[in-house]
């Protein structure tokens, strides 16, 4: 009775053929720290269990990651400290070298690539943001984000002004002449997000961004983000530790641990059917109106009922809560073309309001 | 009482087993002593067994110099080549500095360009201070030059500064590229940490050795000896630096696309400047300390007139120059200081260049001035002469009132010190048997390192006894032996009483930090001048110049024990000088005996300076060297001299560390 879109894992098929909707396709990648690690992963034919690693005296930081990621959408990589999601960020960047694997980025298997190439693609069409900003501290606001274009050799008034462009889009207009030490830390961070998005990048490597910032200016920031995205429409690789930041951010989630993807899935996904009890414990105390939406929760269609007012089916019950409960009765349900799929009762909408009992 | 004393050792024996593993070594020893006629060899080293490895070194050099063939060309053409170099870097900073400069303008006829005007100098120097810090520093600074020209030090200070000029920025860059390159190799870095090892515990006579013998008597050799001086802290703070460049910021440089020399130079050193910085004003302060010292090879300048005083005893004339060494010392260091605390700071943009660069501007305008008036006003240009104070007078009057008044008792000191303590603790060191000193080393390394650590520290101490240097090596040891018990002595009630009161703490630590920036060289004067030459001389010379770092880390050990367990043993009602004693010495300890490390190394490298003053140990063996220009018998002496500050320096960090594991402090 619940129609779910694929679940928890996605198989990536031939790199080729999925160019169009694929911004990046990981296959089989792993890295594993410790004295010869590729030896061991050739000779147990790339399958090896967390454990198995660990006996042989070995780290499995990433274990055969295979997901793909689409273009303009904010994939979310969440997992515990130690869980080798970034790690797994820094493979994809190949800032860190994988120990087995293939990664395609329009096309190229990043891994193979000569370093010359490589230098080019991270000129032009990769940005990253950091956990701890990692500004120059010798540069002003203006210096830093113009940075990747001077190391490109772009002359200084055209670099200047494109950063202007940017500082003003992050709201710091007016600090371009400070130093990073005179700026709290959000400021700094939007010095990171504007030094990132300096070289009008196609993919968007987010590394905790926010994670060492107050809790309140996170959600600022998230705010920001979210801002910036409707206006640029980027493919964004989003690394976070916190679940509730995931749900607000996320297309899409990839659940990480021990270095492995335990699910992949929307949020909504997650909440009504988590593979694990390791996805179900992140997922258990989440706001599940802000979650789940009228397809989660509807009922088969009572035909000898008739509706006074229905809802589409994407509409999340934290919308439509008030109305169902003014309306005393239960509310239809419809799909893209107005047909009738469903029902809302009042009673289902405060099973989800009080977080009474699960669906299913 | 026979019974108390015997339960008391029963009692000592019972907690301490290991105290009975080193009597039973002293008895071996004794037992050795009275073996002296069944085994000769074993109590002093046979002489026809000595390796003569001076003479193969000294052979060596001589090859290289007279003969080696570096394929395109002759080891002497690249000394000549470097030192031709170097003498035109040098011709130009004492050009601007001090005499001047002449323009040939055609024909006979010559232009006399003068150098800088010495209110020119000071003036930069002030404004210099001013941009970096406040007014504050730049009235130190100026004070400081101030009183080189009116003490009539300024000619010879500018010569001394001329080196510096030169041998800092080489340094700097040497070791940086050193440093750049043992990060970027790491078995670079393991093949030259030894060498900077014991480049840094050879005593500084010892460089001067062979670069006196490759690049003869002069400024060239000083300065050049004085840049490889300073190397070592350079290199070392680099590769440091570099390591401790956050993974982000290198992260960010691979992400942003730059090639290695972008990620190098764009991101990495500037990211490390703070650390950089510290190696900076360390190349300085060695560099000055260096050129001091290589007055013996020629530098001339401060060094020379220091030098030259102490020969002729001409004790008002010496201690002026001393002074005026240490002001110059205080100047540099603070301003070098100031300077590597900075951050940059925020500049409007779209500003005339005046306004964006004030102090540069009036620094120029200074130079310009000074240097047009200077033709017509000869004071402007140098200093006038007849306005010079001299206060040699004052100084030599002062010595002779004290020697007159204090005779008596200064000399009781000095004979009863040397009776009693020095001259029986030399000879009991020098009665010792090789092979037991060797024994117990390596005995001593086993129990606090393992084998690896005995079996390095009892080759480096065979080290001394096969080249022939162990009896000069055994007056090293007692003369240091004695100078870091006196310096302890001294340093640690001074330690201890910095910890327990802040207002102290501060004024220590103003006067340890001067005290850590004057030359070695400084320290000898007020010695000779009281207690003229001689082992008591150099000894009381030695705890001078370490006396800081006993002081420094006795004060940091105790300030570093939690503060929660000085509060249980309040709680525990345990009184001042209980926690003292129960508490914080125990915990403090192994951070103490670092210092007490430093203080050695501190110590050996001033004893072989006090050579200059009549000791007869190892520090004797490398001046001799050193004026007979015999390689071989300085680098040798002065490797036995690093050999003895490498043992202390192992065994001493190995059990600070076994200590500080055990106490749970690492």
């Amino acid at each position: 009775m619940v129609s779910l879109k694929s679940g928890s894992t996605s198989e990536p098929t031939d790199a080729s053929a999925q160019m169009n909707t694929a911004a990046m396709i990981c296959k089989g990648v792993w890295k594993v720290f410790g004295p010869n690690a590729e030896r061991f992963l050739a000779e147990h034919d790339s399958k090896a269990s967390y454990e198995e690693l660990i006996a042989a005296g070995l780290i499995g930081a990433v274990r055969d990651v295979n997901l793909e990621i689409r273009q303009g959408e904010i994939f979310v990589i969440m997992g515990l400290s130690g869980s080798g999601k970034s790690t797994l960020v820094r493979c994809m960047s190949r800032l860190i070298e994988p120990t087995a694997g293939e990664v395609f980025f329009e096309g190229q298997d990043l891994l193979k690539m000569p370093e010359k190439d490589l230098i080019e693609i991270r000129r032009h069409k990769m940005g990253m943001v950091f956990q701890h900003f990692a500004l120059l501290p010798h540069l002003t606001v203006l210096g830093n984000v113009a940075f990747p274009l001077e190391v490109q050799g772009i002359d200084r008034a055209t670099r200047e002004q494109t950063a202007c462009e940017l500082i003003e889009l992050v709201g710091l207009k007016g600090r371009e002449d400070y130093y990073p030490r005179e700026l709290s830390g959000g400021q700094q961070q939007r010095v990171g997000i504007a030094r990132s998005l300096a070289v009008k990048p196609e993919i968007w490597l987010l590394d905790e961004p926010f994670s060492a910032l107050d809790p309140l200016i996170r959600r600022e920031m998230q705010d920001e983000l979210m801002r910036l995205q409707n206006m640029l429409h980027k493919t964004i690789v989003f690394i976070t530790h916190d679940f509730y930041e995931s749900i607000r951010l996320a297309d899409r989630i990839a659940i990480m641990n021990n270095g492995g993807i335990i699910q992949i899935g929307t949020p909504e996904d997650l909440v009504t059917n988590p593979a694990t009890d390791h996805v179900a414990d992140f997922t258990r105390d989440i706001p599940r109106p802000k979650v789940l939406s009228a397809r989660s929760v509807m009922a088969p269609v009572d035909d000898r009922l008739t509706f006074t007012s229905s809802v589409p089916a994407e509409t999340k019950i934290e919308v439509l809560a008030a109305d169902i409960v003014d309306q005393k009765g239960p509310i239809g349900v419809t799909d893209g073309e107005g047909k009738i799929i469903g029902q809302i009762t009042p009673e289902a909408v405060f099973d989800v309001l009080l977080h009474r009992g699960t669906k299913e | 009482m026979r019974a108390t004393f015997s339960r008391a050792i029963a009692y000592a024996f019972g907690r301490r087993p290991e105290l009975v593993f080193w009597l039973v070594v002293l008895a071996a020893t004794v037992a050795l002593f009275a073996a002296d006629e069944l085994l000769p060899w074993a109590v002093e080293y046979p002489s026809e067994w000595v390796i003569p490895l001076r003479f193969w070194v000294s052979d060596f050099m001589k090859w290289l110099i007279n003969e080696a063939d570096l394929g395109l060309f002759t080891f002497k053409q690249f000394t000549r080549s470097i030192s031709w170099v170097f003498n035109w870097f040098l011709a130009a900073s004492f050009g601007v500095l001090s005499e001047g400069v002449k323009i040939p303008l055609g024909g006979e006829a010559l232009f006399h360009l003068p150098s800088l005007s010495w209110i020119a100098l000071i003036a930069m120097l002030a404004i210099m201070a001013y941009s970096i810090r406040d007014w504050a520093l730049s009235l130190l600074v100026g004070i400081c030059f101030l009183y080189l020209a009116i003490f009539g030090q300024w000619g010879s200070a500018m010569v001394t500064l001329s080196s510096i000029v030169v041998a800092v920025p080489l340094g700097i860059l040497f070791g940086l590229l050193l440093g750049i390159l043992a990060y970027r190799h790491p078995w670079f870095e393991r093949a030259i940490t030894p060498l900077l090892d014991l480049m840094q515990t050879v005593p500084v006579f010892a460089y001067l050795v062979p670069v006196l013998f490759m690049f003869g008597f002069g400024p060239v050799a000083a300065m050049t000896a004085t840049m490889i001086y300073s190397l070592p802290p350079m290199t070392r703070c680099t590769t440091m630096a570099l390591q401790l460049v956050p993974t982000e910021i290198v992260e960010f440089g691979n992400m942003a696309g730059c090639s290695h020399r972008q990620l190098m130079w764009k991101v990495m050193v500037p990211s490390a400047r703070p650390t950089l910085m510290v190696g900076v004003n360390q190349v300085i302060m060695l560099s000055l300390n260096m050129v001091i010292i290589a007055s013996m090879i020629g530098a001339g300048g401060l060094g020379f007139d220091v030098l030259h005083a102490l020969r002729r005893l001409a004790i008002g004339v010496g201690l002026e120059a001393g002074v005026a060494i240490t002001v110059l010392a205080i100047a540099l260091d603070r301003l070098s200081q100031a300077y590597a605390g900075k951050a940059p700071v925020r500049v409007k943009k779209k500003v005339s260049f005046v306004r964006r660069h004030p102090h540069l501007v009036a620094a120029l305008a200074i130079i310009v001035a000074t240097t047009v008036t200077g033709f017509l006003v000869p004071a402007v240009a140098d200093y006038p002469e007849s306005l010079t104070v001299t206060t040699s007078g004052f100084w030599e009057k002062l010595v002779t009132w004290i020697n007159i008044h204090f005779f008596d008792t200064l000399d009781a000191i000095k004979s009863g010190l040397l009776l009693n303590v020095l001259i029986p603790f030399k000879r009991f060191l020098l009665s010792l048997p090789w092979l037991a000193v060797m024994g117990l080393l390596a005995l001593a390394g086993v129990r606090l390192g393992g084998w690896r650590l005995s079996l390095g520290v009892a080759a480096m101490t065979a080290f001394v006894a096969v080249t022939g240097n162990w009896e000069k090596a055994m007056i090293s040891t007692y003369l240091i032996g004695v100078s870091v018990v006196l310096a302890s002595g001294i340093g640690m009630p001074i330690g201890i009483w910095a910890a327990g009161n802040d207002r102290v703490h501060r004024a220590v630590q103003v006067i340890i930090d001067t005290l850590q920036t004057l030359p070695a060289f400084v320290y000898l004067i007020p010695v000779v001048m009281l207690f003229r030459v001689g082992d008591f001389s150099a000894m009381i010379a030695v705890v001078a110049y370490s006396l800081v770092p006993i002081i420094r880390y006795t004060d940091h050990g105790i300030r570093q024990v939690p503060p929660s367990i000085i509060e249980a043993a309040t709680a525990a009602g345990c009184t001042h000088r209980q926690i003292l004693l129960k508490v914080q010495m125990p915990l403090a300890l192994p951070e103490i005996m670092l210092g007490v490390n430093q203080t050695i190394m501190l110590g050996l490298s001033m004893l072989v300076i006090t050579a200059l003053v009549g000791t007869r140990d190892l520090g004797q063996e490398v001046y001799i060297a050193l004026t007979k220009a015999d390689t071989g018998r300085g680098i040798v002496a002065g490797v036995c001299v690093a050999m003895i500050a490498m043992v202390a320096d192992r065994l001493i960090s190995a059990w600070s560390t076994v200590r500080k594991k055990q106490l749970g402090l690492s």
